[in-house]
């Protein structure tokens, strides 16, 4: 977040990396309290025009809450929202060129799927069959055509979402905000609609604020992601950046799967790196440091399972080697995790992607196997 | 079926057999039969000692005279006719009345509402017909209410309202409202509040969102109401004999007369039947409506 990206083509979708770029959205330390409860905790932050912009965090962080305040539901306790560079504090929700999708879809038991749909345009006093050809348009989309005349209690739980999904894009808002969209969707109708999504934003130009709770899905679709905790934004970064250079152990044990390992901090002769010393009489881990770290820091080393280099023999010439015993295998189809314990008692992942059939495996449980990885694949986090 | 299922669905169709069926077919009885002056006041009897004969004999006495002559004495079709229009009208201002409180009590802060409750529930705690009577000193000439209108000087002269059609639909209004109230409160009270903000999200105002979301789904509510407070209203008697007039025609009133005043119990007892009748329409409607609802609620 601090630290500029590495320099990129200027084709690539960067504006919170533009100065002279207005945001979309600036809150500026915004404080939500409900009693006593700190709902959102001074947070400020930018969004842009054009973003897709992934809130993350586990239940009850508050991203409800923020997704909220944006719509109009709630008003900050302290700190102002501008969208357009306006404080929107008092501007009522049905005044606000932002839509909402309802985390519980609050579709309209009393109406039709497209009746649900046509709800906001004919608020909009457009022309009738203007209302008509748009309502077809978002069921195409949601691929609800035949659903039209059912009432929202005569489809499933994902066919709601659609339509909950249908209803927020159908007045083609300036701001989107999703609140777990896609949550009730199986693997291939959300991945189909995370590209349609996409798809819309492109082509709408519309700005995105996705809540969810799948990281995959929040780096599939995201131009930037937020990681949310206790009310605060954590880290807000791109989703590689978010996975490859957490700023925290928070963050990088929230988003996907890492090996953490504490130890102390001593400053290493080559290049920046230093070494790590986590257990007695083990040689250290060498790692490079975000930041430069003082001698004696405690520290976390965190690597990501993928990164971890599994082999039979002794690899010749690598640093960071450490031999261990496989005691769990998790086979998830695409690739395998192997659960390897050292001798000192800690379980490091390692995985692999499985390119020969099970039966093939080069590994199996209790096999004394090596562990390695190279000097720059994990971080060194303070946080 | 098995035989447990079916003693559980015995119990409550004994309870009706008792309590409705058996009375209703005594009435319907009564009412094929003629008036005379005896004990009971009404021929023929069933002598079941004569047999078969008798039964014969019995059945051959019964006719529909009775209803025939409620056709023929507009007094009968008058009074049903009015107690409809009573009825309708007092409906539709316990309507107007309970729902905005029903809409207070379901917006009101969760620590308040079992009071609420409590204070719509709370007259049933008296006796009805005390109630009523207070009523009577209430709208009487000199009753609290003239002397107050008095006071402040917004009349001179005092109102009259007891034994007028305005008492009794004040009168029905005031005992018949928590029967409205209470359906269209619980009704309100399940209604989603996100639905209400998806509508502002969309483009209402809280005005329209009221009339597009808020008013459709209490519509179960509002029937339910509806029909509690106008199927007894239909038949009532108590309210219209006491604080009505002598020009408030009531079928309730009508029955009431010719049993006890004319002692023509076949007659009173053809009103009856035809006033069940009458109301046999609405009830239905009603336990269609709730079919439905619970359908749709699945
Ligand atoms: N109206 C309210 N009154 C009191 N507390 C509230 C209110 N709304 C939210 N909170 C509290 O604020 C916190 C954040 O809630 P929020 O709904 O934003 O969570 P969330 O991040 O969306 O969680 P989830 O992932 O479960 O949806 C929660 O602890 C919640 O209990
Ligand atoms: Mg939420």
């Amino acid at each position: 977040m601090s630290e500029p990206a590495p320099s990129t083509g200027p084709s690539v979708f960067a504006p919170w990396n533009d100065p002279a770029e207005r945001p979309l959205i600036q809150f500026q330390n915004v404080t939500k309290r409900f009693g006593d409860f700190t709902a959102i905790d001074n947070l400020t932050v930018d969004i842009y025009a054009r973003e897709f912009f992934a809130l993350l965090g586990p239940s009850g962080c508050g991203k409800t809450t923020l997704m909220r305040m944006l719509a109009g539901f709630e008003t900050p306790t302290e700190g102002y929202i501008l969208l357009d560079g306006s404080d929107i504090g008092s501007v009522p929700p049905n005044r606000r060129a932002v839509n909402m999708m309802f985390q519980s879809y609050a579709l309209f038991p009393h109406l039709t799927v497209s009746e649900n749909i046509a709800f906001g345009l004919k608020r909009d006093k457009l022309p009738k069959d203007q209302i008509a050809a748009r309502v077809d348009e978002m069921l195409r989309l949601v691929q609800l055509q035949k659903f039209a005349g059912r009432k929202p209690h005569q489809i499933s739980g994902g066919q709601r979402q659609r339509v909950a999904l249908a209803r927020s894009l159908a007045k083609a808002p300036k701001l989107l905000l999703l609140d777990e969209p896609l949550g009730a969707l199986d693997k291939k109708l959300r991945t189909d609609t995370q590209f349609e999504l996409m798809e819309i934003q492109e082509t709408t130009g519309t700005t995105f604020v996705i809540v969810t709770h799948d990281q995959e899905e929040a780096m599939t679709v995201a131009s930037r992601v937020a990681v949310m905790d206790h009310g605060k934004m954590v880290q807000v970064d791109t989703p590689d950046r978010i996975y490859e250079t957490p700023n925290s152990v928070y963050v990088a044990d929230f988003i996907g799967d890492v090996n953490l390992v504490e130890g102390t901090a001593s400053a290493h002769h080559r290049d920046g790196k230093i070494e790590i010393h986590w257990a007695e009489g083990k040689p250290p881990i060498v790692g490079t440091p975000m930041q430069p770290i003082a001698d004696g820091t405690r520290c976390t080393f965190a690597i990501r399972p993928e990164k971890v280099h599994i082999s039979k023999e002794h690899p010749e010439g690598k640093s960071n080697i450490m031999q261990g015993k496989i005691i769990d295998i998790a086979y998830l189809g695409n690739i395998s995790t192997y659960h390897v314990q050292i001798p000192t008692g800690e379980i490091f992942k390692a995985q692999t992607a499985n390119t020969r059939r099970i039966e093939r495996r080069k590994f199996t449980w209790d096999d004394e196997v090596w562990l390695w990885w190279s000097e720059t694949a994990g971080v060194v986090l303070t946080g | 079926m098995n035989p447990r299922k079916a003693l559980l669905i015995l119990v409550p169709y004994m309870w009706l057999l008792a309590l409705f069926l058996v009375p209703f077919v005594i009435v319907l009885k009564i009412s094929l039969s003629d008036v005379e002056l005896a004990i009971p006041p009404y021929t023929p009897t069933l002598d079941i000692s004569a047999g078969w004969a008798g039964l014969k004999d019995f059945l051959s006495q019964l006719d529909f005279e009775n209803y025939v002559w409620l056709t023929q004495d507009d007094l009968y079709w008058k009074a049903y006719l009015s107690s409809l229009q009573i009825a309708v009208v007092s409906t539709f201002l316990t309507l107007l009345v309970g729902f905005p409180i029903a809409y207070g009590m379901a917006n009101a802060p969760d620590e308040w509402r079992p009071t609420l409750m409590m204070l719509v529930i709370l007259p049933f705690w008296t006796s009805f017909l005390i109630r009523v009577y207070a009523w009577m000193g209430i709208l009487s000439n000199e009753g609290f209410l003239n002397q107050f209108l008095l006071w402040t000087g917004l009349i001179s002269e005092p109102l009259t309202i007891l034994n007028t059609n305005t008492a009794v639909y004040i009168g029905i209004v005031y005992t018949y409202l928590p029967f409205m109230i209470l359906p269209i409160y619980s009704t309100l009270e399940k209604l989603d509040g996100s639905l209400l903000e998806a509508a502002e999200d969309l483009g209402c105002t809280r005005t329209t969102a009221f009339w597009l979301v808020t008013l459709p789904l209490s519509r179960p509510g509002v029937i339910a109401g509806c029909f509690l407070v106008f199927i007894p209203a239909l038949g009532e008697f108590v309210i219209p004999s006491l604080l009505g007039g002598s020009d408030t025609l009531m079928i309730g009133k009508v029955l009431w007369e010719e049993f006890f005043s004319n002692r023509d119990w076949p007659v009173a007892s053809a009103v009856a039947v035809v006033l069940l009748a009458l109301l046999i329409i609405p009830i239905v409607l009603f336990q269609r409506q709730q079919e439905r609802q619970q359908e749709a609620e699945k």
